[in-house]
């Protein structure tokens, strides 16, 4: 199992490791904003399956990024911001896994209960609000990666365009480990 | 012809399901009527309209899931959801409870009745019954025969039989488990929740393993290498004084996958293939229905199935052919 050690998974720390987790922090705060507003905006009818969990703190944590990611899907007021994995916030709720398993997962390209079962992703906190989230974003048509990579014109979806071609590459290496 | 039966938890997935060539999706409500009553999932009144338009324009069928058990004397809700199923049009109800069915029957005569797994009717005598008393056109078999049996209950019955082909390999007597009330209070046949979210805990430990417990009791921990499952008692790993380092006691976490069985099941008399998994991603069911939609076209052209690998997707990363093939499965 590939299990979520940052140890092992992770980046490796560097020595002003601080200093750059809070400078990248700081300038994809205003692209975050950006993105959870319109998701937000677009899709209303997200936030009626999250039920009562719409105030709740999720910890979104790409281990292998150089910060966190803290989303509370209140539709009066969305909030995603990246947050340094020194202070993050008393989140609700945890989903942890590498980049490209998250990304594939808002790709709409992998399946979160079969990424849980190889343990690719890892889940904690309150369990039904996991499931809410899960299901809420599954419900939108498409996928949202590609919604917004589009925000970001030619220029996002290029860079969504090598994403996907680097979880291709790396889904068949693991194939081929495996056979 | 065989039909293809496909889940759909949401309005998303049926109409993934309907364009990955779905003969029928089948779907339920945001509620204990259903037993895939889970958080953020299912279907409201005008959602299922849309999703019916949607799949009937496409030339592909809708059967409303009402397959849990009204408590005595509380069956409004049961019947309201038979009375807005009918209203939207769907093409079939999928039900356990008799009393449902009586009611479906009359109320409803011109919409076919399936009976659901969660009846688990499973001799030719028990069926007739249901096909005499309430008009069942299909009965769902549960997954415990074997294909010998199947063609001979296939002989011996007039309704048309269903089988699961892929997913949950839920080996409990279907309707009858009462392991998650023990533990949570709530009734999968009732409230339609095995293990609620609610309930459910996972607890991660820095070696990479993590333990999964529901209603506070520890049902599994996970060593760093292994794969996971679903957090039901029914896959859980328990440790005794006869087996110390922890065993399955009921069942492994594993999922059905009879791709390599098709033709025999056609062959034995099956109308319907049925895929579980109202529960997983777009992505689950865009993955499973094209697979499966692929095979079966190959069969009916005459050709060798191409069966996709689908074991990434299967609980505990593991498949199986389980009673269809032998009842000794483990």
């Amino acid at each position: 199992m590939k299990h979520l050690n940052p140890d092992k998974a992770a980046i490796p720390r560097l020595p002003r490791a601080e200093t750059i987790t809070l400078m990248s922090c700081a300038l994809v705060q205003p692209l975050l904003r950006r993105v959870v507003r319109q998701i937000a905006t677009r899709h209303p009818n997200l936030f009626e399956r999250l039920g009562s969990y719409r105030t709740i703190d999720y910890l979104i944590d790409p281990i292998d990024f150089p910060f966190a990611l803290h989303l509370r899907p209140d539709p009066l007021e969305p909030l995603l911001r990246a947050v340094s994995r020194d202070v993050t916030p008393d989140a609700g709720a945890t989903i942890r896994g590498r980049f490209l398993t998250l990304l594939r997962l808002l790709d709409s390209s992998e399946d979160g209960d079969a990424a849980f079962f190889s343990r690719d992703l890892e889940v904690s906190g309150d369990t039904e609000a996991i499931v809410r989230l899960r299901n809420a974003l599954d419900d939108l048509d498409g996928s949202i990666a590609e919604e917004v990579a589009n925000m970001f014109g030619p220029p996002g979806r290029a860079i969504l365009g090598r994403l996907r071609q680097m979880y291709l590459r790396r889904h068949s290496a693991e194939k081929l480990a495996q056979a | 012809m065989t039909e293809l039966i496909c889940p759909a938890g949401t309005p998303a997935a049926l109409r993934t399901a309907v364009d990955a060539g779905a003969d029928a999706v089948y779907c339920g409500f945001q509620d204990a009527t259903n037993a895939r009553n889970f958080p953020g999932l299912n279907f409201t009144a005008d959602e299922l309209a849309r999703g019916v338009s949607y799949a009937r324009s496409r030339g592909t069928k809708v059967l409303l899931t009402i397959n849990t058990y009204p408590p005595a004397g509380k069956v409004d809700l049961w019947r309201s959801a038979a009375d807005v199923g009918a209203h939207v049009g769907v093409d079939a109800f999928i039900v356990a409870d008799m009393g449902l069915a009586d009611y479906v029957a009359r109320a409803h005569p011109d919409i076919r009745l399936h009976l659901s797994v969660q009846a688990a009717a499973s001799s030719p005598e028990a069926i007739r019954y249901y096909c005499k008393h309430f008009g069942v056109k299909r009965v769902v078999l549960p997954r415990i025969l074997t294909i010998p049996e199947i063609r001979q209950i296939r002989r011996e019955i007039h309704c048309e039989i269903e089988t699961f082909i892929f997913g949950n390999h839920g080996l409990m007597v279907e309707g009858r488990c009462s392991l998650t009330n023990y533990l949570t209070g709530q009734s999968t046949n009732m409230d339609g929740v095995c293990s609620p979210a609610s309930d459910v805990e996972y607890v991660q430990d820095e070696d990479g393993s993590m333990c999964s417990r529901l209603g506070g009791f520890t049902l599994d921990c996970i060593g760093a290498g292994e794969k996971a499952g679903y957090p039901t008692i029914c896959k859980g790993r328990y440790i005794g004084s006869h087996r110390p380092e922890g065993y399955y006691a009921f069942e492994e976490p594993v999922s059905l996958n009879l791709s390599h069985l098709l033709p025999e099941l056609i062959e034995a008399g099956v109308d319907a293939l049925k895929i579980e998994g109202r529960q997983r991603s777009k992505s689950y069911v865009r993955t499973v229905v094209s697979a499966f939609r692929s095979a079966l076209d190959d069969i009916r052209h005459g050709q060798t199935p191409n069966i996709a690998d689908l074991v990434a997707l299967t609980e505990g990363q593991k498949e199986t052919r389980g009673a269809f093939e032998t009842k000794r499965w483990r």
